[in-house]
């Protein structure tokens, strides 16, 4: 695979890489200078040929949810995700910390080819730094006359607020993050209407993630076939892959979709500490389904960790070694996601409660036979019979230690 | 904590239109001289917002930041996440800290300086193990950092 530069990450090594001074000293701002003399047409149309999707999780195509903004709405909203909370997820704060006009230059040029006139960006509680550093970016972006009335001369205003949330996993998913800005408990609308038909209070909202809203700018200075063209059939561009766990150098790599786990994992996150073998790898963060070290040759892309019965979501790869306990993993994942439901339906709540029950029981070494049967049990029952997607999320770690790991769970009883 | 600038006030940045929008944030400056969230404040809040209390009430309990109850001057928040686990981490550390105040976790020191909690991921897996006190982030954390840190904070007058 040909070596990439950095692209996404290119700035956030440099010195004060957070200012604005050094941001416009490498070339920050110059796709926003083009875009505004593109129609918005156009640039609707180059991201959808540049293959990009979504970031946050789901991979959904990033130009074909631009496309279902009506055209005709007075009024609409775009919102920024920067909510991260997914186990295992470390890339979005790293870029709102140490690059925060990336982002901004894709929300302003992003709001643009919608018609958005106000964007509302929604960020995790505990990211304080990246609270401050988001609010210092849009301040600096007012005076430079990137935001505001007639940005750059181009006629086209926008203004950009920064809402902090308080503590909520769910407030990640788009719903509940638009119930949170409207100040309420961050609990899922109901799906459809989509946020892009009635989103924040009931207007158009396109709802985008970070990592993706900072490849738009780089997309419409290098074009949508330099972007195609990095990346396999059905997923395009870099990623940023954050790699955690048992190896040498855990950090983020920003890479070629497509690129192989094992690379990933030997070549650049140093290998296995103390030179172990692996047991078992997530690939996505914590709610897709654990793989064991045989798949250390799929590519990490959409449709690749699909076939292999996982998925790619937010591209974090928790690496486990030989020693590592399956039991204590998922009774922690679990817990991860009981602590975070937000009680509004039934098989989450209860569910959940009860799965982990029986993870206790199995994991301190008190449990029977019949608690696998019932864990088994319940977390099949769970998976598709939840109001969002959290719920599916939940049972998915469950069901494939279950399935891989099985005589692990055996032995405890 | 820089509350002017949270709320929206700082120049450029608009305030927004409405109200109800601004009840996460005008909890956060409720909170913040008491550290928790007093029943005069959720009132006050309220009434700023043109909402009832129950209202007030049962959207700040839907999040974890939100403190109904009084907390100590220095919050220490552990994370108990895979990563942080995976990285010896997670309950040795919570161990550690509590060891070293005398405190489990949901606990308050009787000098009123530290409480000690446990948290979910706090997207630092790739520099685990990692907690946050107040409002900064401590990663890669050793024993020897841990005292590090605990010193300074009751150094502090
Ligand atoms: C439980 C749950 C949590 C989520 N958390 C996040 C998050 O923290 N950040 C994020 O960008 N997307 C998150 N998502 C995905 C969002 O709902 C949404 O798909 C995404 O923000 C859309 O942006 P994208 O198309 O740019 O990825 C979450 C989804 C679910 C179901
Ligand atoms: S699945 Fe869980 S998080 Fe989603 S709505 Fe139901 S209870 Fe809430
Ligand atoms: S698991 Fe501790 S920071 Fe992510």
């Amino acid at each position: 695979m040909a070596q990439h530069q950095p692209v996404l990450l290119a700035n956030v090594n440099r010195p004060d890489s957070e200012k604005i001074a050094t941001y416009l000293r490498y070339g920050g701002y110059d796709a926003l200078r083009k875009a505004l003399k593109m129609p918005p047409e156009t640039i609707i149309a180059e991201v959808k040929a540049s293959g990009l999707r979504g970031r946050g999780g789901a991979g959904f195509p990033t130009g074909v949810k631009w496309d279902f903004m009506p055209k005709d709405a007075p009024v609409k909203y775009l919102a920024v995700n920067t909510d991260e909370g997914e186990p295992g997820t470390f890339k979005d704060r790293l870029i709102v910390e140490r690059d925060p006009h990336s982002i901004l230059e894709g929300v302003i040029i992003s709001a643009y080819a919608i018609g958005a006139h106000r964007a509302f960006v929604y960020i995790r509680g505990e990211f304080f730094l990246g609270v401050k550093r988001w609010i210092k970016a849009i301040s600096d972006a007012y005076q430079h006359g990137f935001l505001g009335r007639d940005i750059l001369g181009s006629g086209f205003d926008l203004d950009v607020s920064v809402h902090r949330g308080a503590g909520a996993y769910i407030c990640g998913e788009e719903t509940a993050m638009l119930e949170s800005l409207e100040g309420k408990r961050g609990v899922p609308r109901a799906k459809p209407p989509y946020p892009a038909q009635k989103g924040m209070w009931n207007k158009p909202t396109l709802v985008q993630n970070v990592e993706t809203l900072a490849n738009i700018p780089h997309i419409i200075l290098r074009g949508a076939k330099w972007h195609s063209d990095i990346g396999t059939e059905k997923s395009k561009g870099l990623k940023i892959f954050c790699v955690s766990g048992h190896v040498n150098r855990p950090g983020n790599y920003e890479l070629p979709l497509g690129t192989r786990l094992k690379e990933i994992i030997y070549e650049h996150a140093g290998g296995v500490r103390m030179g172990r073998g692996i047991k078992a790898i997530i690939p996505g963060g914590a709610s897709t389904p654990i793989i064991s070290a045989e798949m250390v040759s799929t590519p990490m892309a959409f449709e690749t960790l699909q076939a292999a019965g996982t998925a790619l979501g937010t591209g974090a790869v928790i690496v486990m070694d030989e020693t590592t306990d399956m039991v204590e993993v998922v009774r922690r994942i679990t817990r991860f996601f009981v602590h975070e439901s937000c009680g509004n339906c039934l098989p989450c709540r209860v569910g959940g409660k009860r799965m982990l029950e029986h993870l206790e029981k199995l994991a301190a070494g008190t449990g029977s036979k019949q608690d696998i049967e019932d864990l088994e049990y319940l977390a099949g029952g769970i998976r598709g019979r939840t109001f969002c997607p959290m719920g599916t999320g939940m049972v998915e770690p469950v069901l494939s230690a279950l399935r891989l790991f099985r005589d692990e769970f055996v032995k405890r009883v | 904590m820089d509350t002017q600038n949270i709320s929206g006030s700082n120049e450029g940045a608009v305030v927004d239109p409405a109200k109800r929008s601004m009840l996460l944030a005008a909890l956060y400056v409720a909170q913040e001289q008491t550290g928790y969230l007093t029943g005069d404040a959720v009132h006050q809040v309220a009434k700023r917002l043109g909402l009832t209390d129950s209202e007030v009430y049962s959207t700040a309990s839907f999040y974890t930041l939100f403190r109904m109850k009084p907390v100590g001057r220095h919050v220490i928040q552990v994370c108990e996440g895979l990563s942080c686990y995976l990285n010896d981490g997670a309950e040795r550390v919570v161990e550690y800290v509590g060891a070293k105040l005398g405190i489990r976790p949901g606990e308050t020191t009787s000098d009123g300086m530290f409480t000690l909690e446990t948290v979910q991921c706090l997207a630092s897996c790739g520099t685990a193990p990692a907690m946050r006190v107040n409002d900064r982030l401590y990663e890669n954390l050793s024993p020897a950092s841990i005292d590090d840190i605990l010193e300074r904070l009751m150094g502090e007058v």
